[in-house]
């Protein structure tokens, strides 16, 4: 943003601690002549919420603070809070530590893992895959997220199904449907496309397919060619 | 005894290979005799009447007994999740409503939810609107624990059962359908709210429904709690306590089977639950009868609140069942025409000739849609299997970025080797039947 008629990023966008996943532009008149302005208006995206504590969250502040006394390095963790939901970006070296720690430790005792899910976020450069793993503690009856980032160009994550056994299906489903490649997992093969197919198709590379419908003469373009408003 | 035709061009052919078609049966079980190993490889599915859908099982068998079983799964991925990242927030729960087709109304009230709470607007969601859900989803649950106890009892044998089941559930969605104009798949619930109210007679309708449910509930208990073939089948049948099922991420019934009684309309209430009076059942004995009576008792606690819903929907007639704020709520009243199509004539008339504003609304938000704000959620319901959750990512677009759903069903397929490896051949069906998949669900 060089132009001087725009308004400078403000201090508190640039000191936001979560990465920009996405940058937005003007929905209309990219590359036309358009006068309005609006085509140059530019938003950068990243996850809002909370970054430090105390998020005035018995449960959220519980969870972080007894993470912290337990967990050598938690204090270098991102975290954010958010709608009541505490997420933990895990660097994905103390993946393994981590999980276990809040399995096992009486305070925290996430027994298990609900779901996992990817998510491609193809301009986070550097940490383009996301593995998102919400944990329930049955104990204390409380949540959390951990999400784990890898790069494209090394999609590796540990493996966390020898802490939590149900986590099994869940990384073969990330996998078979991000690429995303969970070190130690016992059998990390393709689980709802056929064991030959080629790609993963829920990263945002992976065209939906599909082809366009004729309709008296004209023709609806296929769902991912249509006008995109956002 | 046959030509292994299947071995390809210089693969060692198979030693045996035997065909449907036949051949002397009694050459066939004569040379069995005479072999020492027993070790029988079956595929199971995935079109197999007895696998609750399109599930594939590969068993090894020794004898009867199974030595190995590993369940094959994707026949049935229809790739929602990646579709509805080019539909609209509204537009993805006709998609999403597809997942668990047993029980559509769950998939849509948790992605609504799990939108609503990217919006903001959780608390701003009307009364009567919540009212609607609950009932809705608990009409829904009764639904599909007969066609859970109806499918698992067709299993073993029990045909009656299964049409008792079924004739019950239609009763149930003929009031679904009288409400959201489809007996599945009803893309009923949206964000910030419902699609439409009770139609003209709806309460009376309901009334009836429970009137039946009263009625013939208590058939299910009279044909199977004590009856000693159905007792010989599934008591101690296909067990898994209550550390295997965390281990494996079974929630539901088969975990209360094992006498925890956890339930997130109690644990982390959603909707107004917290307001409505019913128990969580529970059950000892890990095993799949439990599983059964829990789902039987279930019937009656949703029953329960079905009945509290229709008294709240009596007094709050006439109030809104959509969020007030007209950027999110998409028109929503609709009625049935002569044509039989469900356009409401007032808001046509509105939009058409009375403000050229309203026109150009309806006409953005129902083709654009509605902006969520950036951020992500997990909102966790409980469906009749277990914990369904959706984890959304909005990227601020009118588009969900990412959509992913936790389908109960999908983690208790986990548990088929556990729960039939070493045991017989025929409760596989018993084992597969408690833990009530739907593969739509299951594959997504």
């Amino acid at each position: 943003m060089t132009d001087p008629n725009l308004p400078e990023t403000s201090a508190e966008a640039q000191s936001h601690p979560a990465p920009v996943f996405a940058t937005k532009e003007g929905m209309w008149s990219r590359g036309s002549g358009d006068t309005s302005g609006y085509g140059g208006l530019t938003r950068e995206l990243s996850m809002p919420g909370q970054a430090t504590p105390p998020f005035d969250d018995d449960q959220a502040d519980s969870v972080y603070n007894r993470a912290l006394e337990v967990l050598p390095g938690f204090g270098d963790f991102k975290v954010l809070y958010h709608n009541k939901e505490l997420t933990v970006y895990v660097p994905r070296e103390h993946l393994r530590e981590v999980a276990r720690t809040f399995r096992d430790d009486p305070f925290l005792r996430f027994e298990v893992i609900m779901s996992i899910s990817g998510v491609h976020y193809p301009h986070e450069t550097g940490a383009e895959l996301h593995s998102v793993y919400h944990l329930l503690s049955y104990t204390h009856n409380r949540r959390v997220r951990l999400e784990v980032t890898c790069p494209d160009d090394d999609p590796h994550i540990p493996s966390v199904v020898d802490t939590y056994p149900m986590a099994d299906y869940d990384e073969r489903e990330t996998w078979d449907m991000f690429g995303i490649i969970y070190d130690g997992h016992p059998a990390l093969t393709r689980i709802l496309m056929p064991d030959d197919w080629h790609g993963h198709p829920q990263r945002k590379d992976y065209p939906l397919g599909g082809i366009d419908i004729e309709y008296k003469g004209a023709y609806v373009p296929a769902p991912d060619n249509r006008r995109d408003y956002s | 005894m046959t030509h292994d035709v299947y071995a390809g061009p210089g693969e060692k052919p198979a030693d045996h290979t035997y065909f449907p078609q036949g051949g002397d049966w009694e050459d066939i079980v004569a040379e069995q005799g005479e072999r020492g190993d027993e070790t029988i490889v079956i595929n199971m599915g995935p079109s197999h009447p007895s696998t609750h859908g399109v599930l594939r099982l590969m068993l090894e068998l020794d004898g009867e007994t199974v030595t190995s079983i590993r369940p094959g799964l994707g026949f049935l991925h229809t790739g929602i999740e990646k579709n509805i990242e080019f539909k609209t927030w509204t537009q993805a729960v006709t998609y999403v409503t597809r997942m668990d087709y047993v029980a559509p109304l769950f998939n849509e009230a948790v992605f609504c939810m799990a939108t609503e709470r990217l919006l903001g607007i959780e608390d701003d969601i009307p009364e009567r609107a919540q009212v609607i859900r609950v009932l809705v989803m608990e009409l829904n649950r009764i639904a599909s624990h007969l066609v859970a106890m109806g499918t698992g009892a067709l299993e073993i044998g029990s045909t009656t059962v299964m049409s008792i089941g079924f004739r019950e559930r239609e009763m149930i969605l003929d009031f679904l359908e009288d409400l959201t104009g489809l007996r599945m798949n009803h893309a009923y619930i949206r964000p910030g709210g419902v699609a439409n109210d009770l139609p003209e007679g709806g309460l009376d309708h309901l009334r009836e429904v429970i009137k039946w449910l009263h009625k013939h509930l208590p058939e299910y208990a009279s044909f199977c709690n004590e009856n000693p073939i159905f007792l010989a089948r599934m008591k101690d049948i296909a067990r898994i306590d209550l550390s295997g099922s965390m281990m494996l991420g079974v929630t539901g019934p088969r975990m209360r089977a094992t006498g925890y009684d956890w339930d997130l309309r109690k644990t982390q209430p959603y909707c107004g639950y917290e307001t409505y009076d019913f128990d969580v059942v529970s059950w000892t004995g890990d095993d799949a009868y439990g599983a059964f009576r829990i789902r039987q008792a279930e019937c009656w606690e949703s029953l329960k609140i079905v009945e509290q819903c229709l008294e709240r929907l009596e007094k709050s007639q006439g109030e809104p069942i959509m969020v007030a704020d007209k950027k999110i709520a998409w028109p929503a009243q609709l009625s049935v025409g002569t044509d039989g199509q469900g356009n409401s004539n007032e808001h046509i008339k509105h939009i058409m000739t009375g403000s050229m504003e309203a026109l150009i609304h309806h006409f953005k938000i129902v083709t654009e849609g509605f902006n969520v704000p950036v951020g992500q959620a997990y909102v966790a319901i409980e469906s009749p299997k277990g914990e369904l959750g959706c984890h959304v990512v909005s990227d601020g677009g009118p588009r969900p970025y990412r959509a992913h759903m936790r389908d109960p069903g999908f983690h208790h397929i986990q548990t088929i080797p556990y729960m039939c490896e070493g045991g017989m051949m025929s409760d596989v069906v018993v084992a597969l039947a408690s833990i009530d998949p739907v593969l739509g669900g299951v594959d997504r």
